[in-house]
């Protein structure tokens, strides 16, 4: 099954006890509170994600780490490899 | 396999390292991995052979890596030019066709891959048998130099996505330092057929899709040409493309 597939199906399920429960489908006769709590549930849980995956972006970015010694390290290689293939007889 | 100086002792179990260097206008960078490749292949006694598939390079890459050969030998060194610039997995297939190792090493030639951690890389594919193992700049200390707040951004919200819509069970998809075997590396490279960074993405996901085992280790990524090739909206606009694509049908 394609991941496109995955949501496809994980939404449809979803979708589906969602409206069962608003809608009252099977006519289950569920108390009032039930559909009170699940009418709002698809843009509750929307804007949950939406606040985690913020949070979470925010937080990869901000303890990104940045390599300055690296950098570093790789500005003196570059020196001593210069002078080292020089000797051996590279012509840049 | 003959004995090294010092006391490192030639890791002598057979295996064999190629390292495959697609470079384009390369020119002042290549003697410069090259060197460093020598170095660390050196001290670590791991045996290895570095090709280098230049697309017809106009600044000469080629004549620079003819004078390395001469330097550092024809069994170490080998050249498999093509004629012109095609795609970054073609020059896989191609490089892998003379490649005598049975591990693969892909990077950049750019020097924002550190040959450093190529013992590491090696002994993490020991520890649990990878068929895989993928450099990360995301996780452990792994990390960027050179990057402003855009780019991290960019970087960090499109890995998010991709990691959300693909589960791909690997931290860094675009990134294009690795270390196959050589068989996985053959397999997955006829497979893909996306370009650019989607085409890393899409190893993974391919190897995941084919139950190859995929290990990771950190790396730092030196970003030194960013001045040049900043990421502008074409290419956002193609990647998020292709990571549909990939939605859609893996």
């Amino acid at each position: 099954m394609t991941k496109l597939l995955e949501w496809v199906f994980g939404v449809s399920v979803i979708g589906a006890a969602w409206a069962l429960v608003t809608f009252d489908l099977l006519n289950l006769r569920l108390p009032v509170a039930y559909k009170e709590v699940a009418w709002p549930m698809p843009v509750y849980l929307l804007v949950v994600f939406g606040c985690y995956s913020l949070a979470t972006v925010g937080y990869r970015v901000a303890t990104f780490n940045d390599c300055e010694e690296a950098s570093k390290e790789l500005q003196d290689q570059i020196k001593e490899a210069k002078e080292d293939l020089r000797k051996k007889g590279l012509k840049m | 396999m003959a004995s090294r100086k010092g006391s490192h002792q030639s890791r002598g179990n057979g295996d064999k390292y190629s390292v495959l260097l697609p470079t384009y206008n390369e020119r002042e960078n290549l003697p410069l991995i090259v060197w460093l490749l020598v170095k660390y292949f050196g001290e670590s006694g791991y045996n290895y052979e570095i090709i280098v598939i230049d697309d017809g390079s106009p600044d000469g890459t080629l004549e620079v890596a003819e004078q390395l050969q001469k330097i550092y030998g024809e069994d170490k060194i080998l050249l498999r030019p093509r004629a012109k610039k095609l795609g970054l997995g073609t020059a896989y297939i191609h490089g892998i066709k003379h490649a005598t190792g049975n591990y693969v090493f892909i990077m950049d030639a750019d020097l924002s891959h550190h040959p450093k951690f190529i013992p590491e890389f090696i002994e993490k594919q020991r520890e649990g048998g990878y068929d895989l193992v993928s450099g990360t700049r995301y996780r452990g200390d792994g990390g960027v130099y050179g990057w402003d707040l855009r780019r991290k951004l960019i970087s960090r919200g499109a890995n998010y996505v991709t990691q959300v819509l693909l589960r791909p069970g690997a931290s860094d998809l675009t990134g294009s330092f690795r270390l196959y075997k050589k068989e996985v590396l053959e397999s997955l490279v006829e497979r893909c057929v996306s370009k650019g960074y989607v085409f890393q993405m899409e190893m993974i996901v391919r190897a995941r899709q084919g139950n190859y085992t995929v290990g990771e280790v950190p790396i730092s990524f030196v970003d030194r040409v960013y001045g040049e090739s900043k990421l502008g909206g074409n290419e956002i606009v193609s990647f998020l493309k292709g990571l549909l694509t990939l939605f859609a049908t893996t």
